[in-house]
């Protein structure tokens, strides 16, 4: 089957991920309003968006846990309405939740999904130990899985997606809930993943998680994507990020001095709300950055709903703490605060 | 590992399955019952749900009520009451054991693992069917540990070893059938909590308004009426007719006419509830 769609992604290759004008209706909510996405192979496509946002809705249809409403989708050249079972075989899916069974032991669980995908009892025991090795799990093999920590039931969840070496990986909010180390150890995993050839399409509410990750990121909200692009290019869109430090008073005039080397301009104090604030350096292209991209596009912090009433300082404020959603210092607003689907989207 | 393979490597040679046989159906089927086994057999209450349980009833109602009752029984029980309990609370036992379809699956929807499923390559049917598959077999376990307690409180089969066979196989065969209904509910109740209430609170009026533990002669008119014509007293019946003879039965009723009509109604009811269910499980994909 050829790409039917003729979906070309923004490099001008094929997209092994196809989504085009998809609507989903649950009743009376549209929880997606026309996606169009188009993912090349080989990359890791970063989906941002706060909670109801439609991420996961896409990702059950691309997962053919969904049927879309309208639209067309094709995985690695498979239509997953018209011919679901093909496109299952070119797919893994690893969820919020680990999907796994706690009274089975680690290699029972992966020989038994080994089993569904269709291998032989010996193929299947031979593909368990190589994926469980690969996850780093073979030493655990034999436990019952209700004695695995959190961490290793998300790598076991990932290890059972593998077992058909699907040449798509969907991984729904991967790191949600589990600890700093155990993050680090799965973001190794998707990296030699990718490495190995796999197309990995990851939903994350966590920027950091995005922009070490992916080679593409696209913003979703309200059910529409609103923004795509490179990681840099999503920043880029915001014209120079502003950089905020939280002060002691006392340390007022330090501070000031400090920052005014480091950056290169004459930070400015905001006593409203005691900030010290200056532009970033041109080239600091930052993760925390992402996190303003993300918030003044979607007028809301990533995690959370839209506020009920957006408070409206101008400008956007990155805070030195990585991995936090919804810093206190971030507000909507700033330069790019319009949706760019225009522009950016090609 | 001596293996060279590259765990992550993508696309290498898979058989992949572009459609699902009917070959592929039963294979995922016994997987997926095997699954199924397991947990049961490594889950602590589920293992007391069903040995325990089931064992305290048979004694407690055998030795609480039997001196009361056998007076009043069929000379076909043969004067004591194990004899007539045994086929009734092989059924109950049975029906309660079958409320597992329902919770287990339940579990499963609610922790993610159904997600994976249906996002494999698998038979849609084998989700349901395994489950069911699955606790056909515990119950067969089950129902001999039954067996074997009740033989110890002296039960004997009046008939004959064929009788007593074939009444524990038509028990056996409506129990599968009703683990479809359970696995309806299931589907419907979509978790644990609401499976636990909503499947055994139906259950308990059903077995008690039915000659499972008792005649339904002595019963108030209404409650006979309904009785007398429900699927579990005429599976009970003709269980009981096979293990002690035609002298058990409400007069007028041969063992081959009740045979029949508990088998009617166990075909009926796994037939409809097997294609409602596994047309929900489908239609839950929309």
């Amino acid at each position: 089957m050829s790409t039917a769609q003729g979906a070309i992604t923004g490099d001008g290759a094929p997209a092994i991920i196809a989504v085009r004008d998809v609507v989903k209706t649950f009743g009376a909510v549209r929880a997606l309003d026309g996606v169009n996405l188009a993912v090349p192979p080989g990359i890791v496509y970063g989906l941002l968006g706060p909670n109801g946002a439609g991420k996961t809705t896409l990702i059950r249809i691309l997962a053919t846990l969904l049927r879309p409403t309208s639209g067309r989708v094709e995985v690695a050249g498979v239509d997953v309405v018209a011919n679901a079972t093909a496109a299952r075989t070119r797919i893994g899916l690893a969820g919020q939740f680990a999907a796994v069974d706690g009274y089975q032991t680690g290699r029972e669980n992966i020989e038994m999904v080994g089993r569904l995908y269709g291998l032989s009892p010996r193929q299947a025991r031979r593909r368990t130990e190589e994926v469980l090795d690969g996850v780093d799990l073979g030493q655990a093999a034999d436990r019952l899985v209700r004695t695995y920590s959190g961490g290793m039931r998300r790598r076991l969840d990932l290890a059972a997606s593998l077992v058909g070496r699907p040449p798509v990986l969907y991984l729904d909010e991967p790191t949600t809930g589990i600890d700093p180390a155990n993050r680090m150890e799965l973001w190794g995993l998707v990296e030699e993943l990718v490495a190995g050839g796999t197309t990995v399409l990851l939903t994350t509410q966590h920027l950091e998680e995005a922009d070490r990750l992916a080679a593409r990121i696209g913003v979703i909200d309200q059910g529409q994507l609103i923004v795509e692009g490179t990681a840099d290019e999503l920043k880029d869109t915001l014209g120079g990020s502003v950089l905020e430090l939280a002060t002691a008073e006392e340390h007022e005039t330090t501070a000031v001095q400090v920052l005014a080397r480091v950056a290169g301009d004459e930070p400015a104090y905001d006593a409203e709300r005691a900030r010290l604030r200056v532009r970033a350096p041109d080239g600091s292209r930052t993760l925390i950055a992402a996190d303003d991209v993300f918030l003044s596009l979607t007028g809301h912090p990533t995690g959370q709903a839209p506020p009920a009433a957006a408070e409206a300082h101008p400008g956007s404020a990155p805070q030195g703490r990585p991995g936090q959603p919804a810093g206190a210092g971030h507000t909507p607003g700033g330069p790019a605060a319009r949706p760019a689907s225009e522009g950016q989207r090609r | 590992m001596t293996s060279t393979v590259d765990p992550f490597a993508t696309g290498a040679a898979t058989p992949a399955r572009v459609r699902v046989t009917a070959l592929d159906a039963v294979r995922d089927t016994l997987v997926m019952s095997r699954r199924n086994l397991r947990r049961t057999v490594r889950l602590p209450q589920l293992v007391v749900f069903a040995t325990i349980q089931p064992v305290m009833f048979l004694v407690l109602f055998n030795y609480v009520f039997g001196g009361a009752i056998s007076q009043t029984l069929p000379p076909a029980a043969g004067g004591a009451y194990i004899n007539w309990l045994m086929p009734g609370i092989i059924v109950q036992t049975l029906l309660f054991g079958a409320s597992q379809t329902a919770i287990g699956l339940t579990e499963d929807l609610v922790g993610g693992v159904v997600d994976r499923f249906r996002s494999l390559p698998m038979a849609r049917s084998a989700v349901l069917a395994g489950r069911t598959l699955g606790d056909l077999v515990r119950n067969v376990g089950v129902m001999t540990l039954m067996l074997l307690i009740g033989f110890v409180l002296g039960f004997r089969a009046q008939t004959s070893w064929t009788g007593l066979l074939a009444g524990v196989a038509l028990a056996l065969l409506f129990s599968y059938a009703i683990s479809w209904v359970m696995a309806t509910l299931g589907l419907l109740a979509k978790n644990p909590e609401a499976a636990q209430s909503g499947v055994l609170l139906p259950i308990f009026p059903l077995v008690f308004a039915s000659s499972v533990f008792l005649p339904t002669t002595t019963m108030p008119w209404w409650l006979q009426a309904f009785a007398d014509n429900q699927p579990i007293t005429h599976v009970v019946n003709a269980a009981r007719g096979l293990m002690l003879g035609e002298g058990a039965l409400p007069a007028g009723h041969s063992v081959t006419g009740q045979v029949l009509v508990a088998l009617a109604w166990t075909v009926a009811i796994g037939l409809v509830f097997a294609v409602v269910s596994v047309a929900m499980y489908r239609r839950a994909v929309q």
